[in-house]
């Protein structure tokens, strides 16, 4: 049985700020739920510039993204967003305090219909071999990598139906990285079937471990290496 | 016909530039070296008085719509102009956001001014009001909107990934600004706040005490006072919401994206 298509960029590209070259282009691409995907480049071959036009998060002066076969513009951006989430390198804690952080996701309109749930993280955190007591702490004393561990944790409460993350390891001692990467199997080994990711990675090890397809970006064109 | 206040001659004008000399002095006993610069101040401060004298004169005189509207016009352009000039960085369509403010909010206010609150003037041009108003409204919108226009670039800028996280997770572009939107609208206001909090216990206003000098009975001058601190407060007020809120549609596209590409600094790259 085809798998279904969740996200589907056609021949993207991106310039410049200034107007001037292309940083991005004629790239097309597509997700299939159940997909994990390792995404590899040199720095400046475009795979933040890619990962955020997918999440819709830049503008795009050439061709679409479409999420189930549908483009998506306007007021439905937000509800995609809540679905296919982007993560950026570096963790930005929207709140003061862990768990306040944690729950402002939740004060967004788009996710008023859900409801934060203390014992799904308290769970997680076991999990991971983590105190519980983090929760209570300041988001500005926390290290890097317990930073990525929450905005991790924020994102996947929400359950989406895909990940886009941009180096969430590049920066974190090999315990913590271990830690993130459990947190995604365990996002997305709730549903193999219907999530899928996209894994921006420079580590080929971390590479095989997490994906099962592997993308080359060289001068903003995408290579696929044979599975 | 008697004026109801002291007409100064050309001679005691001349008595109280000699004054200028105190400050030559200052600058020569201590080498600052600001003699020129003092010179180059006493002669503009001269010149350009004189120059907007005779212009007030002649609309005066004339006293036609065209006119008045015209030279409310021309200060109108340049307090726009003025309020972009003092923020650090810019977008395209800055200079467009400012005037649109300024204009908008300041003359809605004085035609309120002119129309409603002093119903009873002979003509709703009549430059004796309009354009002393005029002046006041303006110069203290055009503080409201350049520091909520510096305010808001500032805010978006230090908390760009605070913005970025928060689109990311599915916020609205409303929802990811309305902070740096708030601390912006609230930046614009507090100085008029602050202005009519200490009014008349720190220092007379400018106004008020003009009236005064051209004998006007103080309680006349405190009403007309109490009247314009309220049209300015509203005017800024306009006037700030107006740019910060234009600021944020040119800044955030429909699709929710947040386009920071568009903010340049205003300095010349080194």
């Amino acid at each position: 049985m085809p798998q279904q298509v969740l996200l589907e960029a056609r021949q993207i590209g991106r310039r410049a700020a200034s107007g001037g070259r292309w940083l991005l282009r004629g790239v097309s691409l597509r997700i299939e739920a159940g997909q994990r995907m390792a995404l590899s480049g040199l720095s400046g071959s475009g795979k933040t510039l890619l990962l955020r036009s997918l999440a819709r998060l830049d503008p795009i002066e050439e061709g679409q993204v479409f999420w189930r076969g549908q483009s998506i513009r306007g007021v439905r951006v937000p509800e995609f967003r809540r679905r296919v989430i982007y993560l950026h390198q570096r963790a930005t804690l929207v709140e003061s305090r862990v768990e306040d952080d944690l729950r402002a996701a939740f004060h967004l309109r788009v996710n008023r219909d859900r409801q934060f749930c203390l014992s799904k993280i308290l769970r997680w955190l076991q999990w991971l071999g983590r105190d519980p007591d983090l929760l209570q702490r300041r988001s500005s004393d926390l290290s890097g990598g317990e930073a990525q561990l929450v905005a991790i944790m924020r994102a996947v409460q929400l359950e989406p139906d895909m990940l886009l993350l941009d180096e969430p390891t590049a920066a974190l001692d090999p315990q913590t990285a271990e830690a993130v990467e459990r947190l995604v199997d365990i996002w997305y080994q709730q549903q193999p079937d219907h999530r899928a990711l996209v894994w921006v990675t420079h580590n080929p090890e971390q590479s095989r471990r997490i994906a099962g397809r592997q993308l080359t970006l060289q001068q903003g064109a995408l290579i696929e290496a044979d599975s | 016909m008697d004026a109801p206040y002291l007409i100064l001659d050309w001679w005691q004008v001349a008595l109280a530039s000699l004054l200028i000399l105190i400050n030559g002095a200052i600058s020569a006993s201590l080498r600052l070296k600001m003699e020129r610069t003092l010179a180059i101040a006493a002669i503009r401060t001269v010149v350009q008085l004189l120059l907007i004298g005779m212009v007030l004169e002649w609309v005066f005189r004339v006293e036609r719509a065209t006119i008045v509207v015209g030279l409310l016009s021309i200060m109108t352009l340049v307090a726009g102009y003025t309020a972009v000039q003092r923020t650090p960085r810019r977008y395209p369509g800055i200079w467009w956001n400012a005037l649109i403010s300024v204009w908008v909010s300041s003359w809605f206010v004085t035609a309120y001014a002119v129309m409603v609150v002093m119903g009873n003037v002979q003509q709703w041009y009549q430059p004796q009001y309009t354009i002393p108003l005029m002046g006041m409204i303006l110069g203290n919108t055009m503080n409201g909107v350049s520091l909520g226009l510096s305010a808001l670039i500032d805010s978006l800028d230090s908390q760009r990934d605070r913005v970025e996280t928060l689109l990311a997770l599915g916020a609205t572009r409303w929802e990811a600004a309305s902070g740096p939107i708030r601390q912006a609208v609230r930046t614009g206001m507090i100085p008029l706040v602050n202005m009519m909090m200490v009014v008349g216990l720190v220092n007379l206003p400018g106004m008020m005490t003009g009236q005064i000098l051209s004998g006007t009975r103080p309680m006349h001058a405190v009403n007309y006072q109490i009247v314009i601190m309220f049209l300015v407060a509203s005017s800024a007020a306009l006037g700030t919401v107006s740019v910060v809120l234009l600021a944020f549609l040119r800044l955030f596209s429909r699709d929710h994206q947040f386009l920071a590409a568009r903010l340049e600094s205003s300095e010349p790259p080194r």
